[in-house]
């Protein structure tokens, strides 16, 4: 039998609002343990949350760009479990009416749209930040003790629930790279994995391809890179095949990913952990945007990556346009091209080289980029990618660097590669096999060997010759 | 020498002004009588030896949080801790000049109806020591009662200061929900919770409530109040129309001598020039009490989900944190907040919602658009504040559902958010009684008018027999 | 009987509380007669009847984003029964 993945997700994303969502404490990273706190986000006695508008507009603003109907009457209510990292013994989150529900991002395939659903998108307070010290390689069941600072505690989160419409790992990946570059654009967050201000959990089935059964979900936690993320999804996907294909059943279950082993590991829970006990905050009261805040709101929203991604397809490809625009690239490519570049050429340069030597993009010059766009196959490697690490030097110019040549002349590159073929015997037999991706690798021997001053287009068409002959 | 037991605080404040009395003085003469009576009464858990500010005392139940100062809400589980801010009305109060004379006694987390739940021990009924002075403010009531302290704030969820000033004989104001801060103020039931003043005239409760009234940015919940308080004066009724509930003719919880009291008063009233007419409240007795006691524990075990011993108040030790925190709650929390706690989380937990918290929303609903029904037409509903005068300590203490029936004509307004003013209004075997007023929305002042005129035509004197 | 020993345990885990065996047969006759009380709510049919989470009318009631100052450190852990560092420590958290 054939199986086909279900896959919905929970997204937390931090607002990069000045203050927290209930109290008056900067939010920040960085900060010493337990300086950003109050009475309020500390639970003290008697303090009471105060909601921080900003963070209501942001979540309205998500909820627009995700095509969300944006609720007249959102409700903030209590939801019970008990954790060190929860002061108050209950997180303050928008439970049955929330700001955001019913929206949809479209995901542009090869295929067409992907109609992914945004079942709600809701305003809660994050909680505070547990360390595990000592015992058995700081696992929780093994510590000594446990520290908490409460600085994150109270941070605005944004959770966002799409409806179990992916269907692949690969699918989950570029849906959270298009909502990642959605949410940067907004304004509304930074969006970084690796400082918890982008959280994932996803909840994952597996059903005969075909039907439309949803059969028994897993949860997977803890997720902290898009990479991780998929490779996540694809085990427990696989694991639930092998499940069934046993003729056993899937059991509900929650699971942390641990990514350098590539397990999932079954989290213990206690019998009564799903029972929050949700009621509405009698300290809070309900939110009800005024009809000309939210169209100004709507007004605000700028034209939104999925959007662009089809408009630059039809110049590019779908692959490029996505890491262009998911890479928030796509302005400096319209620019580069613009002032006189080749396309594709341009894409490759901004995505591959440019991204990679992490220059300040905001600082680069279209017009130098361009000229160097035209001149790569011209000038030698080292020299490309020497100015290529500069571009974003204050008065850059490409000038200095377009008048080297590089080596192109077949006489003086023959003998080189022949050594480099005689060098890796191996290789040539799997080349000749069949295996055309070793090209890229005599190429990068024989620019090695020149200190990347040779030709590669050159080299790479003598290597070809030689090996086909 | 000063007589704090008839002295008020605009009495006080006229000796200041006047420059008859300083500050320290009248501190000190406060805690000379504290001194003597408070052995027996037990109304404060801690006092201040020293003036902080230059205007008359005040004393502080100890729900409201005062920076530097031991504030334990009566329970163990809060014993050592000393809050680092202060409440919005403990800032207003000190804003205004008020000394902070102490913090008085309170049922644990202001649960109960008698003073006898708190963790430190039992206040007493300055008119019969070996009665209760009512609760959850007993103390507040009854040192305003013996002289020990000219007026204080107290706070309400479902009678707690309406009830103690009934039994003690003195009155008390629980406000319009919405119109005094809750920040600071240890919490119980949010959507009941609320501050008020207590004091031995209606002129100094209004004068209290003018001061900690208004809107708090701190806290959510409140508003603006729609029109400045007024100092009540003048001792007409003329024009005033009173609505007696008809159901308060069959409540057999209440008492033949509460009752003659209560009758007594009504005939006062017309002397007085009032109408005085009849409402309907059917749903307010029957099923108050019920929808009260599944909203306020509800509201209760999640208020009192916070207290871990992680931050602050008292930590059992134990070598893993789910029993440390199990031990610290079953430590710290005494019969009547476990008891609420265990009630409320029952009532929201998973298959009972609907049933019980669900339900008790409704409920809420409709008590809300009866009490609006009864007022219109009328000035204010009239009613006894508790069915019975100070009852013997340890009487209904082994009885939660006894217990609980002391609030039954004081719960339904709570729950529709109305004002309420209880003032004192005859005895009942040398046991005082009080007079409930229950105003519209807002209505404070209304209730400071009728309830000064009555007070006038009462002439009650609020000093207790055996301290005369 | 309203409420049985079990869910009396039950709400006890969700409560966090610890009791006693002598605490928890007390209260499961306590409670049983408490919502035998309660219970009455239950007789009026209120389908039509929407629910009341506040008795004051208000929406909207929020605060500028502007940082207002946080405690000091001293402040913080005024009141904490233990500390390390600028951390509160508490027992291992189990699994
Ligand atoms: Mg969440
Ligand atoms: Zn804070």
């Amino acid at each position: 039998m054939s199986w086909e993945p279900v896959i919905g997700l929970e997204v937390h994303v931090h607002l990069k609002t000045r203050t927290k969502v209930f109290c008056r404490c900067p939010v920040g990273f960085g900060a010493g343990e337990n300086t950003q706190t109050c009475p309020v986000c500390l639970g003290f006695p008697g303090a009471l949350p105060v909601i921080n508008r900003r963070a209501v507009e942001w979540t309205i603003k998500l909820g627009l760009a995700l095509g969300c109907e944006i609720a007249q009457h959102a409700v903030f209510a209590r939801k019970h479990y008990p954790y060190p990292d929860l002061p108050k013994g209950y997180q303050i989150s928008q439970y049955d009416l929330p700001s955001c529900i019913n929206g949809k991002m479209l995901l542009p395939t090869a295929e067409g749209d992907r109609v992914i659903g945004i079942v709600r998108a809701h305003l809660e307070e994050d909680a505070a930040k547990t360390i595990h010290v000592g015992g058995r390689s700081g696992r929780i069941g093994g510590a000594d003790y446990s520290l908490i600072d409460f600085n994150r505690g109270g941070t605005p989160l944004v959770e966002i629930v799409t409806a179990p419409d992916i269907r692949s790992a690969d699918e989950a990946r570029r849906f959270l790279q298009l909502l990642r570059q959605t949410v940067v654009e907004l304004g509304i967050s930074d969006a970084e994995m690796e400082k918890g201000a982008l959280r994932v959990d996803a909840n994952v089935s597996v059903r005969p391809t075909g039907s439309d059964e949803l059969r028994t979900r897993t949860e997977i936690k803890n997720m902290n890179s898009f990479n991780f993320i998929a490779r996540g999804i694809e085990a427990e996907v696989e694991r639930q095949i092998g499940v069934w294909d046993s003729g056993d059943e899937v059991r509900q279950q929650t699971y942390d990913f641990d990514a350098a082993t590539g397990t999932l590991t079954a989290r213990r829970s206690k019998e009564e952990a799903d029972d929050y006990r949700y009621f509405p905050e009698p300290d809070l009261v309900p939110v009800e945007p005024p009809a000309d805040l939210v169209e100004a709101l709507c007004a605000e929203l700028p034209e939104l990556p999925a959007e662009r991604i089809r408009r630059l397809e039809a110049a590019l490809d779908l692959d490029r346009a996505t890491v262009l625009v998911t890479g928030g690239l796509d302005r400096l490519w319209g620019e580069t091209v613009a002032a006189g570049a080749d396309r594709t050429a341009a894409a490759n340069v901004i995505a591959n080289a440019l991204v990679g030597a992490g220059v300040d993009l905001g600082a680069v010059s279209p017009a130098e980029l361009a000229k160097l766009v035209g001149a790569r196959d011209r000038i030698p490697r080292t020299a490309f990618d020497e100015a290529i690490a500069k571009l974003g030097d204050p008065g850059f110019s490409a000038e200095p660097y377009l008048t080297q040549e590089a080596v192109a002349d077949s006489a003086e590159l023959e003998p080189i590669v022949a050594r480099v073929l005689e060098a890796n015997p191996g290789q040539v037999e799997a080349f000749r096999n069949g295996k055309q991706g070793l090209l890229g690798f005599f190429v990068g021997q024989v620019m090695k060997e020149t200190d990347g001053k040779a030709n590669p287009r050159v080299v790479s068409e003598l290597v070809r010759s030689r090996l086909e002959a | 020498m000063i007589d704090t037991l008839r002295l008020t605080a605009e009495g006080a404040m006229g000796l200041l002004e006047r420059g008859e009395l300083s500050a320290g003085e009248l501190h000190a003469a406060y805690l000379g009588a504290i001194a003597e009576l408070d052995g027996e009464l037990h109304c404060y858990l801690r006092t201040s030896e020293e003036p902080s500010g230059d205007g008359i005392p005040i004393a502080l139940k100890d729900v409201i949080s005062t920076k530097g100062i031991e504030t334990t809400a009566g329970s163990r589980i809060l014993s050592g801790y000393t809050p680092v801010f202060d409440a919005t009305v403990a800032a207003r109060v000190k804003g205004a000049g008020l000394s902070l004379l102490g913090k008085t006694n309170t049922d644990e987390f202001a649960m109960g109806s008698s003073t006898e739940n708190s963790a430190w021990g039992p206040s007493r009924n300055p008119w019969d020591p070996a009665r209760v002075p009512g609760g959850s403010g007993g103390g507040t009531a009854a040192a305003v009662s013996a002289g020990l302290a000219p007026w204080g704030l107290g706070s309400d969820t479902g009678g707690s200061i309406k009830q103690p000033s009934a039994l003690c004989g003195n009155v008390g104001l629980r406000p319009t929900y919405g119109t005094v801060s809750r920040y600071g103020v240890v919490a119980f039931a949010s959507s009941l919770d609320q501050v008020g003043p207590v004091a031995r005239t209606v002129r100094d409760v209004a004068l209290l409530y003018s001061i900690v009234a208004g809107r708090d940015p701190l806290d959510s919940t409140t508003a603006e109040l729609p029109e400045a308080v007024q100092l009540p004066e003048g001792d007409s009724l003329a024009g005033v129309r009173l609505a007696v509930p008809k159901q308060v003719g069959d409540l057999d919880a209440i008492e033949p001598g509460v009752r003659a009291a209560f009758e007594a008063s009504l005939e006062r009233a017309r002397d007085l020039s009032a109408e005085v007419g009849e409402c309907d409240l059917p749903l307010s007795y029957r099923y108050g009490m019920p929808c009260y006691y599944l909203v306020a524990p509800a509201e209760a075990s999640s208020n009192l989900a916070r207290y871990d011993g992680v931050r602050y108040g008292l930590r059992t030790p134990a070598s893993a944190y789910d029993e440390m925190v199990e031990e610290t709650r079953d430590d710290g929390f005494g019969p009547e907040p476990k008891r609420r706690i265990m009630l409320g989380t029952y009532a929201l937990s998973a298959g009972y919602y609907d049933a019980y918290y669900g339900q008790a929303q409704r409920v809420r609903t409709l008590l809300i658009r009866e009490h609006r029904d009864a007022l219109e037409g009328f000035d204010a509903i009239v009613t006894p504040t508790s069915p019975t005068v100070a009852f013997p300590i340890g009487d209904k203490a082994a009885d939660p559902l006894a217990m609980y029936a002391c609030d039954l004509l004081t719960i339904p307004s709570c729950l529709a958010g109305l004002p309420g003013l209880s003032i004192p209004c005859g005895l009942s075997d040398g046991l005082p009684v009080g007079l409930q007023l229950i105003g519209r929305q807002f209505g404070e002042n209304g209730l400071f008018r009728i309830g000064h005129a009555f007070e006038q035509a009462i002439g009650f004197d609020t000093v207790p027999e055996r301290l005369r | 009987m309203a409420i049985t020993r079990e869910e009396v345990l039950h709400a006890a885990r969700l409560a966090w509380l610890a009791l006693t065996d002598e605490e928890l047969g007390r209260l499961t006759d306590e409670l049983g007669a408490i919502l035998d009380a309660v219970g009455v709510v239950a007789e009026l049919d209120l389908a039509d009847v929407p629910p009341t989470s506040h008795p004051l009318d208000l929406v909207n009631v929020w605060d500028e984003d502007e940082p207002r100052p946080s405690l000091s450190l001293d402040e913080v852990f005024a009141n904490a029964p233990d500390r390390s560092g600028d951390h509160f420590r508490v027992p291992p958290v189990g699994e």
